[in-house]
């Protein structure tokens, strides 16, 4: 916040209101009218972290949040059969998405309740007979925060290493298979530099070793295509928030053939095949399936403006910034623009003139900047607009 | 036939188009305009009058969709984007 001030300071602007001391200024909505008198929005860039609601996903959604309000675990009347119908398609354009069958779907509160049960689930249902687990050292903090309660149960935790590119090593996972092994967890696409890991080959090593295989694809669903069965994925967390749905929602793929078993995390009425009970959310579930339904269709398009204009921003920042240093590997990543890019500057105290200026520009593009000691590590999270 | 078809498609794409300057977010506004100048363009070597009928169907039910969302947008409109002012792109 201080920050903030010191450098709007500099461009010789007052700090906007709702940033002066004395309390929050009138908030976001409505009746807050836009009358060009308050302060701009600043540039959306941080779309790694969340997206904002495609115009479509809200349109399926909102007859469910205001005439469609049945508890579609009701069996005996028409306002749950017409929720159970909507959930129920939601859970089939989510299956398409991903090629699977409609019943290995299952509704849950995001990506890190599917990271939890997923790993969770599966170590404890064969701890009897299996006590390892593999996964990457660059995992969201979901899986490390889960794996790390389960090493306080007794397994023990293989955290694999990753190459310089952001990328495993494909031999240092075959190395690291042991007899009880149960579950590998890599995530396909990395939330913080954006790379792709060789998903269909880990999925042959893991099918060979008779191992099931996790991953977190809350970043890749909708961007990339995939395949449960062609990349031999076993277990898939999907995020709704990060493909243009709703937050709150997500799902969790769970293989039927050959049935992988999960002990469930929550208790309740037996809702979700028994491994997620609780009342199904109508209105997100079916924001998160028009969501899936969207990327799905837009996939090819959006890929082509994406990586355009991924093209335009990197070419742009390397060749007229100096001392620039991409982080991650070139060219197994997603078309950086949907992730963050992170550069490396070194910075020196007598070019703080020209950070200076440069700073003035990308402030107004709400970037997050960080300080390093002598280095200033600009996180520049692009956006889906534009 | 064809020239009712053809009439008929145009009237849709500026109809698409006119409802979508009604959106007030930056996004979505920008985003609608382009997707539907690029799908009509991507669409308009198609001869199968069925195809014709089924791409203009999506079209119709997708005006729809604009008009009550460019409406909900405008209820919950915020402040400009800071590239929206003028003298900044």
């Amino acid at each position: 916040m201080l920050l903030w001030r010191r450098l709007a300071a500099l461009r010789g602007e007052r700090t906007p209101r709702r940033l002066r001391a004395g309390g929050p200024g009138p908030g976001p909505g409505p009746g807050r009218k836009s009358d060009g008198g308050g302060a701009p929005r600043p540039l959306y860039m941080d779309v790694q972290a969340t997206t904002p609601l495609d115009p479509r996903v809200l349109d399926s959604m909102l007859p469910y949040l205001t005439a469609y309000y049945g508890n579609p675990h009701s069996r005996t009347h028409a306002y749950g059969w017409e929720s159970e119908a909507a959930m129920e398609k939601a859970r089939q354009q989510v299956a398409d998405l991903i090629g699977a069958d409609s019943r290995e779907i299952i509704f849950t509160s995001g990506a890190t309740e599917s990271n939890n049960m997923a790993i969770k689930g599966v170590a404890r249902f064969y701890k009897s007979r299996k006590k390892h687990i593999i996964t990457t050292q660059t995992e969201h903090k979901c899986v490390l925060d889960s794996c790390r309660s389960l090493e306080t149960e007794g397994f023990h935790i293989t955290y694999l290493p990753v190459k310089k590119s952001g990328l495993i090593d494909l031999k240092e996972l075959e190395a690291a298979f042991q007899p009880d092994t149960s579950l590998v967890s890599v995530m396909t696409v990395n939330n913080e530099i954006g790379v792709k890991q060789p998903i269909h080959d880990i999925g042959e090593i893991c099918r060979a070793h008779k191992v099931f295989f996790h991953t977190d694809a809350a970043q890749a669903i909708g961007k990339i295509p995939m395949d449960v069965n062609n990349m031999k994925i076993d277990l898939m967390s999907i995020s709704g928030h990060k493909i243009y749905g709703p937050k709150g929602v997500g799902a969790l793929y769970v293989r039927r053939r050959p049935r992988v078993r999960l002990e469930p995390l929550q208790s309740g009425g037996g809702q979700e095949r028994g491994l997620r009970s609780g009342t199904v959310p109508t209105p997100l579930a079916v924001g998160l399936g028009a969501a899936c339904e969207v990327a799905q269709q837009e996939m090819e398009y959006d890929h082509k403006r994406i990586s355009q204009l991924a093209e335009r921003l990197v070419t742009k920042i390397m060749s007229e910034v100096p001392d620039v240093v991409m982080n991650g590997d070139q060219e197994h990543r997603y078309p950086v623009l949907a992730h963050q890019l992170l550069w490396s500057l070194p910075m020196f105290c007598g070019q703080l003139e020209q950070m200076k200026t440069w700073l003035t520009h990308l402030l107004d593009l709400a970037l997050v900047v960080s300080l390093q000691k002598k280095k200033w590590i600009i996180q520049c999270r692009s956006a889906y607009s534009t | 036939m064809a020239a009712s078809s053809r009439a008929q498609v145009l009237r849709l794409y500026r109809a698409l188009l006119r409802e979508s300057q009604r959106f007030s977010s930056y996004n979505y506004r920008t985003y609608a305009i382009r997707r539907i100048r690029d799908a009509f363009r991507e669409n308009k070597n198609i001869a199968d009058s069925e195809k014709i009928e089924e791409l203009l169907n999506k079209a119709k039910a997708n005006l729809e969709v604009i008009q009550r969302q460019g409406t909900i947008d405008h209820m919950y409109a915020t402040e400009k984007l800071i590239i929206e002012r003028p003298g900044n792109t």
